[in-house]
């Protein structure tokens, strides 16, 4: 059944243009989601028929970065689920803490509000001065915004609130400056942040890390592509290291589950071998 | 009116708890098709609205995981703050794109993935609530065939939601809570 303007049979056609010329694997992703995206898109940008998308997408480099970028999820928040947070502040910084220096990888971190989450956990938590963040996405043009520290300051009270629910302790307005619309965030926060592309389907480990977070990125991948995902993560922690997902995602039925224990009801677990 | 085969997808939002209750304690004991629900709330602690339903429902309840295979005599409520996707393959999919509607869940987005991957063979219900959420997603089911259930707005405890529904995409059928379990 297909009400909608991109069907399927144009969606593999996409996905093939898109792995043929451009390198992008979209073919594990799950499936609703990608169509649900590419048709919202066509309606977006008033597209006259579908081989008029799949021409403009074939031959125009600077569109073919806002069509990766559209069809990928970038919603995102700070503090998303502060129990998670408060568990990262009383359970596993202080582990980290221990370490001469810490590696932390944020994959798939979109316009970046999760990686000034965590610089701010380890600021408060005094290891940032010994710690590095590791940001990368698959979309140049998130990563180029999140570098900057800018971010909507109508978000702010929000982010705010959850700062506090995480059990943060200050004046969540010192972090940042208003600068009309926008909340620019401390420079000594991105100081230690490294950004960087990193395509989850393709491209391979690059370092090692006492902690990975990957929070609602999995959701959008199949079984095969989360499995091999969780290996590419298995191969690229430290022992004892931590690996942190979004709140609706497991390791649980993963071929790497039995190398890892789950820290209580958070989902957060720790590679044991 | 004929017992739903395939998949019964039900949205809902402001008044529609009691609806809910009331249809899932009118399943009784008996075999039922898969049942999706997806209803509007406020984000906060999740998985208190499944054991609300699980407390009150015959039938199995639980709140759904991504890439949970579809299964009969099962209830899946959509968690909060991320959209329910449903796949070609029976599965579901949670997507936390942005809102629509205001909404995330959105009642449309299950609605029209639903439509596309059970055709036919779906039945959506809308109940009670104050949104145009759920409308484009009807439109989608009919489109594709599906039934189509909407709630009596004169018995609905906020009728716009129903109202909107029925105005601009139309009803197979308009029931009262209490009627809709004869035909799921």
């Amino acid at each position: 059944m297909d009400f909608q303007a991109v069907n399927d049979d144009n969606i593999s056609i996409l996905l093939n243009d898109l792995l043929e010329i451009y390198g992008y694997d979209f073919n594990e992703y799950s499936k609703a989601s990608l169509k649900r995206r590419i048709n919202r898109l066509f309606t977006l940008d008033k597209f006259p028929s579908f081989a008029e998308m799949r021409y403009t997408v074939r031959t125009n480099p600077e569109y073919l970065k806002r069509f990766i970028e559209e069809i990928t999820v970038n919603v995102t928040e700070m503090f998303r689920d502060p129990s998670f947070y408060r568990v990262l502040r009383e359970t596993v910084l202080p582990t980290l803490g221990t370490y001469p220096f810490i590696r932390i990888w944020h994959a798939g971190c979109s316009t970046g509000e999760e990686v000034y989450s965590m610089a701010i956990l380890l600021q408060e938590a005094n290891l940032f001065h010994k710690s590095l963040l590791y940001a990368t996405d698959i979309n140049p043009g998130v990563l180029e915004r999140a570098s900057k520290g800018l971010f909507p300051l109508s978000h702010m009270k929000g982010h705010s609130e959850k700062y506090i629910q995480s059990g943060g302790k200050k004046d969540f307005s010192s972090y940042y400056s208003a600068n009309y619309d926008l909340a620019k965030f401390n420079s000594e926060l991105s100081s230690k942040m490294i950004f960087s592309t990193h395509n989850l389907v393709s491209d391979h480990s690059f370092n090692e890390f006492q902690l990975i977070i990957c929070r609602n990125v999995l959701i959008y991948f199949d079984k095969d592509l989360q499995a091999k995902v969780f290996k590419l993560f298995e191969q690229s922690l430290d022992n004892l290291g931590y690996l942190a997902l979004g709140s609706k995602e497991t390791l649980r039925f993963s071929s790497v589950a039995p190398n890892f224990k789950q820290l209580g009801k958070e989902k957060i677990w720790r590679k044991m071998a | 009116m004929s017992a739903a085969k395939g998949l019964v997808i039900i949205g809902g939002s402001a008044g529609s708890l009691d609806a809910i209750i009331q249809l899932l304690a009118g399943l009784k004991n008996r075999h039922v098709p898969p049942i999706i629900i997806v209803l509007h709330r406020k984000t906060g602690d999740d998985s208190t609205l499944a054991e609300l339903l699980s407390i009150k429902s015959p039938v199995p309840v639980k709140e759904a995981d991504e890439k949970d295979p579809i299964r009969s005599d099962t209830i899946y409520i959509a968690p909060a703050d991320y959209h329910l996707l449903v796949e070609q393959d029976h599965t579901i999919s949670l997507d936390y794109s942005e809102k629509i509607n205001y909404s995330r869940p959105s009642i449309d987005i299950s609605f029209q993935t639903a439509a596309e991957a059970y055709g036919k063979s779906l039945t959506a219900i809308l109940l009670s609530g104050a949104n145009a959420d759920g409308t484009e997603g009807l439109k989608a089911v009919k489109a594709c065939g599906g039934r189509v259930i909407i709630q009596n707005p004169a018995t609905a405890e906020v009728a716009y939601m129903p109202q909107h529904a029925l105005e601009k995409a139309g009803a197979d059928l308009v029931l009262n809570a209490n009627e809709i379990p004869m035909v799921i």
